[in-house]
């Protein structure tokens, strides 16, 4: 968030306030503060598809604002009818007459001649895993597999300690490069790949997975994703290719332990 | 004036066209019935004629066909097509329209006999006659049901005769019971409307209450059907059947009895209150633009008091279709429907929104609801952010501009926003606001009169402050747990708005206690207000097509998920707009058929207005007077 830029936006907000603006102003005002603070007040810009789906959320509190009052709606209402019958108005009239076909024109040109992209790919970030998968001749059905060791935790807590030990060396001698040195996915290849590599920090990646899925992801990597996860976009290498399933297994313990996100549990009736 | 004959040559001239057109079916037909007159080719007739060899191959070629048809051997057809729109989707819109029928149908008769049981105690007649309308829509609703229902089992029978096979095999004890329920059905509906008045009021009440039971127990056993086919269990792994009544009991059934009896009940209670505003806008009279004010606003009511639980029942939905498979959990969150929970999370938004705004534009037909003028805006702001909230998407729809300037497809802010502790806090002040409109709105048509009213506020200020904090700390707790206890913490969130809910009401009926009312207009309400009431009903109808898609488009390409899979030509996923074009036609289809009841309701209701008078009574005992509504617990009773 860019804090300075809300701060302008909202003080300006006030201080228009004092200018005492009419109903139909104040309600510009604040769609396009509302708009302003979407589009500019975010270090990182938030997606057009969002600010759609806000700002038409705000549109109709406005219209819902206005409208719950009589009073308000004369307010509004009266300008533009003042404005299209009023013939001091007459030469404006005109111009806004002539104003709309412009703006019209002109959006068309603005999209004919935009930049190329190429065409965006709604990559599923979390895809249904296939029901079972196999790892160096082990069977696991994904449904219900769980961490083999996650219940040293309590029964064995030296063994599990020197198992997160163990998933400690697994992560930094092969994931550090990618997912970061705090997990935050900013390794140092990082800014190569796109997507980025998954932040673990991000309450919506491993928090909310069960620990079976990340076996899966680990495993099979990047090529083991379904269609909708896009297998060709991602650099996630299949590490069943370079690891044992135990050091998997380890090195899921470790991400958990290190974020001190809880992994979700295998729910079972 | 005697008017001239015709001219002889003219009735000549009739004559002979008579004779000329007799003439020419005597040739025409003449053949029928003398042989000789029949024509004959000019040439030499052959009778005998040596068969060519072409000829005789085809004439065994015939033979052959014909005795291959013989001997064909029985088939069963796994699937038939409809024509030109495919098997898949015929079947999706008259499931659907089904649905909706059967959804109104059963939802009318429960607040149609609340009501009634509420003008049966307090002893107003006017309840009674709200009751009545409200029934009057079912008669025309029902046949339009069972003729609906008829269709779908034609046509599953038709174009799935397999799979329906399979599905009658499993469920083969249910359903003599279900059409016997229906003939019950059939029996209470229709004595419970044409004997209104008829039988003394308990028995009637009686009817009502046997009515609702009985379609109670009708929705049961068809959702143990259709949960069956997402969730399946009670059956081997080659689909045999092992047990019936697990396959009943399977992990979605009751889930999805709650949620779809809370949801029917809200439903239909939009679909009342839209009636009521079709026939607020129609009126000539103030007298009927009382009534059917009051009606809007009782079918509004209703509607709300069903769309407050709905998002905890559909939370506990959720969360058993993901114990019941991660898969399938994840295709509706994460994958490829979650695109559609953004589309309802809108439509859910606004239906809050549109509820509350109606509420206010109600306090302009009570005299001094101006003090709580300036309490809108702030709960508009509120509702503003909890909406943006819900609907913020959990992976965004981005260009690669802006996924690379994000880092992946999740907003560093936004991020927060589109997990499930963000959404859960922010529909439960939803709530609790919508809550509050109701409470300000009853409060301002009166003054309390006891000595400790400002007490009694404060106190309600206060739980209402508590139950607000309560939801936001548990909203924030839930960034730093696991999975599991997040979804737990929904418990005491939902736990502390019901418990607000029930606590102010609470007080409330006794603050309100002999308080001094103002004057309500009935029917001065701006007409914008009855709009609003027809955009819920068709946002209600929009939503329900969209999820029950959803709940079957889950299964993908199976019949019954993981056990009989889909082998036709329709086993794939519809892209979004195809999907969204199809339940919006439905919900057009539905609109036309209700308008029509609406039409049918309207005339029977035609000439009572006339005759009596506005149906505002003066209540002074501060239970239920004119200005109120019912409070929840008072339509609980
Ligand atoms: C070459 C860079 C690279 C390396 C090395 C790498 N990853 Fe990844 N990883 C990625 C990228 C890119 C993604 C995100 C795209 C995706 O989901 O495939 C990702 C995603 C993941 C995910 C999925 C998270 C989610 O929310 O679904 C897991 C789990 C994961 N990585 C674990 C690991 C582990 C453990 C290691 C080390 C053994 C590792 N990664 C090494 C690039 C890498
Ligand atoms: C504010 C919250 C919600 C509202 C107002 C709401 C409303 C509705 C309504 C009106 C229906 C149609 C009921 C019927 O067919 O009888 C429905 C069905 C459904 N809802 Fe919800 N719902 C809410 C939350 C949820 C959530 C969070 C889920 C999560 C998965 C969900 C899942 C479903 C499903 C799968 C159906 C289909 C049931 C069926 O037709 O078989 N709902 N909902």
């Amino acid at each position: 968030m860019n804090l300075l830029v809300i701060s302008a936006i909202l003080a300006a907000m006030v201080g228009m306030r004092f200018l005492k603006p009419s109903m139909l102003a104040w309600i510009a005002i604040w769609w396009l503060g509302m708009f302003a603070i979407l589009e500019f007040g975010f270090a990182v810009p938030i997606p057009a598809s969002v600010i759609k789906i806000y700002m038409g959320i705000i549109t109709l509190s406005l219209i819902a604002y206005v409208l719950t009052d009589p009073e308000r709606v004369e307010q509004v209402w009266n300008p533009i009818v003042a404005f299209t019958v009023e013939k001091r108005f007459q030469p404006l009239l005109v111009v806004v007459g002539l104003l709309i076909p412009c703006v019209v024109a002109w959006s068309i040109y603005a999209d004919m001649t935009k930049s190329k992209q190429a065409p965006s790919f709604a990559r599923t970030v979390h895809p249904a895993p296939p029901d079972q998968i196999t790892v160096h001749d082990t069977d696991y059905p994904l449904g219900f597999a769980d961490n083999p060791y996650r219940t040293l935790e309590a029964s064995a807590p030296e063994e599990f300690a020197a198992r997160v030990q163990a998933g400690r060396d697994v992560y930094y001698s092969n994931c550090l490069w990618c997912h970061g040195d705090v997990m935050a996915g900013e390794g140092m290849f990082a800014h190569a790949l796109n997507p980025i590599p998954t932040s673990f920090e991000d309450p919506g990646t491993i928090a909310m997975l069960r620990e079976a899925f990340l076996f899966w992801r680990i495993a099979k990597g990047a090529p083991g994703m379904p269609d909708e996860g896009g297998p060709w976009e991602s650099a996630m290498p299949a590490w069943e290719n370079f690891l044992s399933e135990e050091e998997m297994w380890n090195v899921i313990l470790f991400l958990y332990d290190f974020t001190d996100y809880k992994p979700r549990a295998v729910e079972l009736h | 004036m005697k008017r001239k004959l015709p001219p002889i040559p003219v009735l000549l001239g009739v004559l002979a066209m008579i004779a000329v057109i007799a003439a020419a079916f005597m040739f025409r037909f003449a053949s029928y019935f003398d042989e000789s007159l029949s024509y004959k080719s000019p040439t030499r007739v052959v009778t005998e004629q040596a068969e060519t060899p072409r000829q005789q191959a085809l004439a065994e070629q015939v033979e052959a066909e014909r005795q291959a048809a013989l001997e064909r051997p029985y088939e069963e057809a796994e699937y038939r097509a409809f024509p030109r729109i495919g098997s898949r989707v015929a079947i999706w819109v008259v499931a659907q329209l089904h649905l909706l029928f059967a959804a109104f149908v059963l939802a009318v008769p429960i607040f149609a006999v609340t009501i009634e049981f509420i003008g049966y105690r307090t002893g107003e007649k006017r309840y009674d006659r709200l009751a009545y309308e409200f029934t009057k829509l079912l008669s025309v609703s029902f046949s339009f049901t069972a003729a609906l229902g008829a269709g779908l089992t034609f046509m599953l029978i038709i174009f799935y005769p397999k799979f329906t096979n399979y599905l009658m095999s499993v469920f083969s004890p249910t359903f003599l019971p279900y059409v016997l329920l229906f003939f019950a059905e059939a029996g209470f509906m229709y004595s419970y409307y044409y004997g209104w008045g008829k039988f003394s009021p308990k028995v009637h009440l009686f009817l009502g209450v046997m009515l609702n039971v009985v379609g109670t127990c009708i929705m049961l056993i068809a959702n143990a059907w259709l949960t069956f086919m997402s969730t399946p269990s009670g059956i081997a792994e080659s689909g045999a059947l092992i047990s019936t009544w697990d396959a009943i009991n399977n992990y979605t059934w009751m889930p999805i009895n709650i949620h779809r009896v809370i949801a029917n009940i809200a439903y239909g209670g939009s679909i009342a209150g839209a009636y009521a505003a079709y026939q607020f806008l129609k009126a000539k009279t103030d007298e009927e633009r009382a009534h059917f004010d009051w009606m809007g606003y009782m079918g509004n009511f209703v509607a709300i008091c069903g769309l407050l639980p709905l998002p905890f029942a559909g939370y506990w939905l959720a969360s058993e279709i993901y114990a019941f498979s991660q898969t399938m959990g994840l295709t509706m969150m994460g994958g490829a429907f979650s695109w559609l929970f953004i589309i309802q999370a809108v439509l859910i938004g606004n239906l809050f929104l549109f509820a509350n705004w109606y509420l206010w534009l109600g306090m302009g037909r009570i005299k001094g609801a101006e003090r709580y003028r300036s309490f809108i805006w702030p709960m508009l702001v509120v509702i503003t952010i909890c909406f943006a909230v819900w609907a913020t998407p959990r992976s965004i729809l981005s260009t690669t501009e802006e996924i690379q300037a994000m880092g992946g497809s999740s907003h560093p802010v936004l991020g927060y926003l589109g997990v499930m502790s963000a959404k859960n806090t922010a529909v439960n002040i939803l709530i609790l606001t919508t809550f509050l409109s109701f409470v300000l709105y009853r409060r301002s048509g009166k003054i309390p009169t006891v000595s400790w009213a400002k007490l009694g506020n404060r106190i309600q200020f206060l739980i209402f402050l508590a139950a607000a904090s309560t939801v936001i700390g548990y909203g924030i707790a839930g960034y730093f747990v696991d999975a599991k206890t997040r979804i737990g913490f929904s418990v005491p969130q939902v736990g502390s708005v019901l418990l607000a809910l029930v606590l102010v009401t609470l007080i409330d009926s006794f603050l309100l206690r002999g308080a001094a009312t103002t004057e309500t207009n009935w029917g001065k309400i701006r007409p914008i207000s009855q709009y609003i009431l027809i955009l819920l009903a068709v946002t209600f109808t929009w939503i329900m097509g969209l999820m029950g898609y959803v709940r079957s488009g889950l299964r993908q390409h199976w019949h019954v998920y993981g056990v009989i899979r889909d082998t036709s030509v329709d086993a794939y996923t519809p892209t979004l707009g195809y999907a969204t074009t199809v339940v919006s036609v439905t919900v057009l289809i539905f609109f036309a058929l209700i308008g029509f009841i609406f039409f049918l309701a309207g005339l029977s209701g035609k000439k009572s207005f006339v005759a009596e008078p506005t149906p505002e009574p003066r209540g002074g005992d501060g239970t239920l007077e004119a200005g109120d509504s019912p409070s929840p617990t008072a339509m609980q009773v």
